[in-house]
């Protein structure tokens, strides 16, 4: 969107005619006001990249500090990770968020993107109403509250199902975070899903297809680009998600052999750790190397979305 | 049987498939619906019931205990709304700020769009990241230990980042024609973003300050790397430098590491007041919001 700037502002303060240089003191206060916000705001954005240097910098620094004790193939493709006895390979942790992340995504989209038709074509406008409220609720409902449901009602259910006498892993771990982010991916679709222009529905309609027709053929190719970033919502929330996966999936560094087998991911196995460990160790210098690989996968995955959106503005 | 006997019997056919494939997709859309719904419903529900009636003001102000039954959650629900408020007092201004300067001030350019994408990227990047962050801060670079004010200020930068993409969009979401009426009556820069776009994307912005709020509320990843799994064991203790453990992570804790006797019965208590405190705090907030609305009918 480009903006239109009045002709008479420069340098942010406005020559409104001489009239603005005879009102004296008044002005003058104004003027320095005006001065001052600039400077504030300034020092506000100042500061926040600050803190952006700081996150990229120190947790960067920190965390590639690993590489001069530990070859990058150990670190990335070694699926040992047993630190007491030296051996840092964080290959099993990768392996576990990608799995969580991809299983997560399996139960969570058809369920949300389900919903977000049912909300946008099918409830009527009351339930819708409730529907968003409800919602809205649930984004707000802290991990740990989503991590004790999962332990106090999910284990009980999955422990009585399979056998097992844990039930920890990737399958709680997964229903949990499903939980977690199907409200954020069911609203950003169903934002998409209604921003479709109706003249398209009527379009459908008009050729004689039944309301399945149009959605399948019609509404969701429409949308696919707003479910695509949805989804992509959803994935950054899944992969960075701590408190409720360390209180469900049993925190054991190790390959799983089936869903209900305890294993560890990248965030639980840095908040279970971190605290315990020498912060110039090469054991620390591991963990921090782990967020940093966080930080660089949701930056990628906003990078991704936004060449997602980009394009879908240029075809509109 | 005539060809054209035998085709229209055919597409009367496909239109009985075709009919009974949508009735079962709404059937099936309604279901699915009405059974999340239901889900969702159960889950606030079992949250309330077993910790929300059992909650007595004792419960909200005592002590906790290490061995026997009867603790309360007081130093920690204190301790909760203290590293709030003070990540807030830090965070808020400096978020709108920054806010307002990438949606009026900021030149146009690749700094300005690259600011951008990192404010964005950093909005979603794990909170577990910033935690590790306060360490390297608080704990090693200035030895101060699990504090209070270290968790405060790593709260405020985890916050940081999402005020100034509310804000940001807010503030871009007011329409160019108030600025240009403001500036044609001779206001300047401040003026015009004070009396006319603020009070405008004032909206927009409390909601987004709420639900940080909310956020930083339930916040237990930061909070356990910064402020620790402990309390300094009295109440209203202001002091920056205590070990400040809140109530998400006693929430955690006693689920898993206590020793106490009724941790069940804390957890489950625990549990209803976080999730009715955040729901207050995204109602309170918005009262003033409703009530201004309402005015300008």
């Amino acid at each position: 969107m480009k903006k239109t700037k009045p002709l008479l502002i420069v340098d942010g303060s406005v020559l409104a005619a001489p009239a603005a240089k005879r009102m004296g003191r008044r002005g003058k206060r104004t003027r320095l006001q005006n001065r001052m916000f600039r400077r504030y705001v300034q020092l506000s954005i100042a500061s926040l990249c600050l803190v952006l240097a700081m996150v990229l910098i120190l947790v960067g620094q920190t965390g590639l500090t690993v590489f001069k004790t530990l070859s990058p193939a150990d670190f990335f493709f070694s699926l040992d990770w047993t630190p007491e006895e030296d051996r840092f390979g964080a290959g099993s942790l990768i392996l576990g968020t990608l799995m969580l992340t991809g299983l997560t995504l399996l139960f969570a989209v058809p369920l949300s993107v389900g919903v977000a038709v049912f909300l946008s074509e099918i409830c009527p406008p009351w339930l819708k109403r409730i529907y968003r409220t409800m919602l809205d609720i649930l984004v707000g409902i802290p991990s740990v509250v989503y991590g004790y449901i999962g332990l106090t009602v999910l284990l009980p259910i999955i422990r009585q199902a399979s056998g097992e006498n844990l039930g920890d892993g990737l399958l709680a771990a997964s229903l949990v975070l499903t939980l977690m982010v199907l409200p954020t991916i069911c609203r950003v679709s169903d934002d998409a899903l209604t921003a479709v222009p109706s003249s398209y529905r009527e379009a459908a309609y008009a050729l004689g297809s039944t309301r399945l027709q149009m959605i399948a053929k019609v509404l969701v190719p429409c949308a696919s680009r707003g479910i695509l970033s949805a989804v992509i919502l959803g994935m950054a929330r899944a992969i960075g998600e701590t408190m409720a996966i360390v209180m469900v999936i049993g925190n054991t560094a190790q390959m799983p052999r089936d869903l209900v087998t305890p294993t560890a991911v990248l965030t639980s196995n840095i908040v279970m750790q971190i605290s315990n460990v020498e912060f110039d160790s090469t054991w620390s210098h591991a963990l921090y190397m782990m967020a940093f690989l966080l930080l660089i996968l949701s930056l990628a995955l906003i990078i991704l979305l936004r060449a997602v959106r980009a394009k879908g503005g240029n075809e509109a | 049987m005539s060809l054209a006997e035998r085709n229209v019997s055919r597409s009367l056919r496909h239109n009985r498939a075709v009919r009974f494939w949508n009735q079962t997709a709404t059937f099936g859309f309604w279901l699915l619906g009405v059974l999340l719904l239901s889900l969702i419903l159960w889950l606030l529900f079992t949250i309330m019931n077993k910790g929300l009636f059992s909650i007595d003001f004792s419960f909200l102000t005592k002590l906790p205990e290490d061995m026997d039954e009867g603790g309360g959650i007081g130093p920690v629900l204190f301790n909760s709304f203290y590293i709030l408020i003070l990540s807030l007092a830090l965070s808020v201004p400096l978020g709108i700020g920054a806010g307002i300067y990438l949606a009026e001030y900021a030149p146009k350019g690749k700094l300005t769009e690259f600011i951008r994408v990192c404010v964005e990227g950093l909005a979603s990047v794990p909170s577990i990241v910033f935690g590790l962050l306060g360490i390297a801060i608080f704990v090693e670079a200035f030895g101060i230990g699990l504090t209070i004010l270290g968790a405060s200020v790593t709260l405020a930068f985890l916050n940081l980042p999402v005020l100034t993409r509310v804000t940001e969009e807010a503030v871009r979401a007011v329409p160019e024609e108030y600025r240009s009426a403001a500036y044609a009556l001779g206001s300047t820069k401040f003026q015009c973003i004070r009396r006319v776009v603020l009070p405008a994307a004032m909206s927009g912005i409390i909601t987004g300050i709420c639900l940080t709020a909310g956020r930083a509320f339930g916040e237990s990843a930061v909070i356990i790397l910064t402020a620790g799994l402990s309390t300094s064991g009295r109440m209203w203790d202001f002091n920056l430098f205590s070990p400040g453990e809140t109530l998400a992570v006693h929430l955690w804790y006693i689920q898993s590491e206590a020793l106490v006797a009724d941790a069940r019965q804390i957890a489950d208590k625990s549990a209803a007041v976080l999730v009715v405190v955040v729901l207050l705090i995204n109602l309170v907030f918005r009262i003033p919001l409703w009530l201004r609305t309402r005015r300008m009918k």
